[in-house]
């Protein structure tokens, strides 16, 4: 970490777990680990501390597992050991949320595989009764039925639960979504079927309501395990950000705890570099990087007993924090409600397939009533009625229509996936799909975030080189900056840093110097985004550095604005560089110096206009701004409670990828739509065919399958999409 | 009639017995870290059993 070094009083209890059976587990996130050297190294390393019972780590998810017995091993040998191997570990919380989902995946799989079974076994037997149906007595009949009655509905009853759950979710709160039908048509065609079987009838519908369970199934685990991916990586930033902090006790000793335990008074230590995790007051000076909090681009100084926000990087000198507040409440008491007031708009928007069901359900209940009623009207018997009633309700069985949306969402998800987007949720898409505004943040979304040096080219020859061996040797952002600009290179020996002032050694004889004006003899104004060097008796020489705007922002906002979105910016900046950075971005509507309030306001009020607005943002300042927006989006370095508040979350240092993302969400939408309007052309086709008798099992079946493979083929030009 | 019966009984049975390991390898974790088993393959167990 930073520059002070890990103490071995530290301690992780915060995430040691006790066992029913005496032993203590803890999980533990490793960095880097990919192949089965990593794998073997780790394990055994691990394993070689005494008192570890097991060791056991998850490739797939980068999760080691570590159970001890006794009081023996404290967790922090462990992560000593990772660290001496060469690994980068952090406690990890496993919260209760994700081992629900862990189990979800796992009752979902458990059902699919039931149902496979069912589907081809069911099918096997009645496929046997359509084509040999001449052939076979009806005896012979008679058991295969009732062989495929005792196979499908135990099958059916537990393998559907989902769908039967998820319906009756609904019902309770008197809403009707696609799993409504889904549920009723499998219920009423095992019914009718088992009916059908005990009164030795031809036609029964076990294999329709068996692959329909299968089918759909299927949708819904591959749905599932798109969701669980992107989260699960945006999770893994996070907890590798927040976990912990460091915690003087009264008698000077330090404990390491998670951050979320950390108490108002509690005196906190932190390193250069480090994020600060609570609001509080600094008991000595430094300097810090705020621009996740307000969007100021160049470290800001810090007097002893100043007020530092949570979300701060600090940039100077090691500094004690006394905490003013817990971590939760350390976000604007303010942000905290915009972001409620946020998720409360969003959980309004109806998703597509919500809405398709709407108007779907009571047409599909409304016409297989019609057809009832039509038939006993017409003198038929009501075993004849209620037959033809229940074959409308299969022919009509959303099959199509609840896969039209998930496989689109898979596939779409499935290619951002692969540029490095991750979309949190399907209905994040369809929002994507329909927006007309973006709305940008300056400060590390359309720019670095970080300051880069200006005036290379007006240097005189080798100052650089000279004063990058010496700005190796700092961590401050401006000296890591004016080292990224020279490129690699010697690290001067003997450096001693000044908080405050800058760096110095002494090479050849001779004093080098590099730091603010005062301490480089070039006047006592210290100015923001520059830095001096000073070289023995030479005159000083000066470095500018300024946050430079992202290579490609310009080509991505053009992009955007030729797919006829408005463009607009808001920032917490100044009103100068904001303008820099606006003209070279080419948006022309933009607002300097507003906090995160009125950028919120502003969200409102392009709502109350009617726009659809994409929100792009990372500061603790966007937060509100971001829940409240149609859509939003967020990129890999924004802080945490930005990328929780955003539906989308970037990966890597470009925005090209968003242009992507709207193709993709747009296009997404179309063949959604495409989808419905097959689903209904089907079902035009197909209801009077049922209504009228004709709907035999074998062609429900056929067309069942049909309906989905065209679907779903539908659903994969999406990818041939992206290899054009 | 017979013959049909045996049939059916052993189908039935050896498509249960499979259904049965597959849950049992869903139970016993066996998908739960895919690319982690594909290299544990690769390790040398050479030493005393763990």
């Amino acid at each position: 970490m930073g520059a002070l070094t890990i103490a071995p009083s530290d301690d992780y209890s915060a995430f040691v777990r006790s066992e029913p059976d005496g032993s203590s587990t803890i999980d533990i996130a490793v960095k880097g680990a990919r192949c089965a050297n990593c794998l073997a190294k780790i394990e055994a390393g691990v394993k070689g501390i005494s008192g570890v019972t097991s060791a056991r780590l998850n490739l797939s998810t980068g999760k080691l597992h570590v159970a001890w017995r006794g009081q023996a091993v404290a967790p922090f040998a462990v992560i000593e050991r990772l660290a001496a191997l060469g690994y980068e570990a952090t406690p990890f919380e496993a919260a209760a949320s994700q081992q629900a989902e862990a189990h979800e995946g796992r009752e979902l799989l458990r059902c699919v595989a039931v149902a496979g079974f069912g589907t081809v076994f069911v099918v096997g037997l009645t496929d046997a009764v359509w084509y040999g149906g001449g052939d076979m007595s009806a005896a012979t009949r008679d058991v295969f039925f009732g062989v495929a009655a005792a196979i499908s509905v135990p099958v059916t009853l537990f393998a559907a639960r989902p769908f039967f759950a998820s319906a009756w979710k609904a019902l309770a709160k008197r809403q009707a979504n696609m799993d409504v039908p889904i549920a009723l048509a499998m219920l009423l065609s095992l019914g009718l079927s088992v009916y059908q079987t005990a009164i030795h009838a031809q036609h029964t519908y076990f294999d329709a309501t068996v692959m329909l369970a299968f089918l759909l199934l299927i949708g819904r685990y591959l749905d599932f395990r798109l969701r669980e991916r992107a989260r699960g990586a945006a999770q893994h930033l996070v907890t590798l950000q927040t976990a912990l902090a460091r915690r003087l006790r009264p008698n000077g000793d330090m404990e390491t705890v998670a951050a979320r335990d950390l108490d108002a008074g509690d005196r906190i230590v932190l390193a250069s570099g480090e994020r600060v995790p609570a609001d509080g007051l600094l008991e000595s000076a430094t300097e810090a990087d705020i621009s996740l909090v307000t969007g100021e681009s160049l470290p800001v100084a810090f007097a002893s007993g100043a007020v530092i926000r949570a979300g701060s990087i600090i940039t100077g000198p090691p500094v004690v924090l006394e905490a003013s507040a817990r971590v939760e409440d350390s976000l604007v008491a303010d942000l905290a409600r915009l972001l409620e007031a946020g998720q409360q708009t969003r959980s309004v928007y109806v998703r597509l397939a919500d809405r398709a069901a709407r108007a779907y359900v009571p047409f599909v209940t409304l016409s297989s009533l019609l057809v009832f009623a039509g038939w006993l009207a017409s003198g038929a018997p009501l075993a004849t009625a209620l037959t033809n009633a229940i074959a409308v309700l299969i022919i009509t069985c959303p099959c199509a229509l609840g896969l039209a949306v998930p496989a689109v969402q898979i596939v779409a998800t499935g290619r951002l996936f692969g540029r490095g987007v991750f979309v949190k949720s399907g209905d994040a898409l369809e929002r994507l799909a329909e927006v007309d505004t973006a709305v940008f943040d300056k400060t590390g979304t359309l720019t670095f975030g970080a300051p880069v040096l200006e005036n290379a080219a007006e240097l005189p020859s080798g100052v650089l080189d000279a004063a990058a061996k010496l700005a190796r040797a700092s961590r401050h952002p401006m000296a890591r900056a004016l080292a990224g600009a020279a490129g690699p290179g010697p690290i001067a020996t003997g450096v001693r840093e000044v908080p405050g002032a800058g760096l110095e050694v002494v090479a050849e004889g001779r004093v080098q110097r590099l730091g603010n004006a005062a301490w480089c003899g070039a006047g006592d104004t210290p100015a923001p985004g520059e830095l001096w060097f000073r070289d023995g008796d030479r005159g000083p020489v000066r470095f500018l550095f300024r946050d430079r705007i992202r290579p490609d922002a310009r080509a991505a906002l053009d992009g955007l604005a030729a797919r006829g979105l408005a463009l607009e910016m808001l920032t917490g900046d100044q009103a100068q560089p904001a303008a820099a950075v606006a003209g070279q971005a080419g948006i022309a509507c933009w607002r300097a110096n507003i906090g995160p309030k009125e950028k919120a306001a502003r969200m409102e009020a392009l709502r109350q206009q009617g726009r659809r607005v994409l929100m792009v943002g990372d500061g603790i300042n966007d937060a509100g701004a971001l829940a409240l927006a149609h859509v939003s989006l967020a990129p890999g370095s924004a802080a945490d409670v930005s990328q929780r508040a955003a539906d989308l979350v970037l990966r890597g240092d470009t925005l090209t990828p968003l242009v992507e993302a709207i193709d993709v969400a747009r296009k997404a939408r179309r063949l959604v739509l495409e989808n419905f309007a097959f689903a209904a052309l089907y079902n035009l086709a197909a209801i009077p065919l049922a209504a009228l008798g004709l709907v035999t099992p074998l062609i429900a079946a056929i067309a069942m399958a049909s309906s989905s493979l065209v679907v779903t083929l539908n659903a994969l030009r999406l990818s041939w999409g992206s290899r054009a | 009639m017979n013959g049909m019966a045996v049939i059916i009984a052993a189908a039935l049975g050896i498509g249960l017995v499979s259904l049965a390991i597959l849950l049992w390898t869903l139970q016993s974790g066996q998908y739960d870290d895919p690319d982690g088993d594909a290299e544990r393959i690769l390790i040398d167990d050479d030493g005393p059993a763990p």
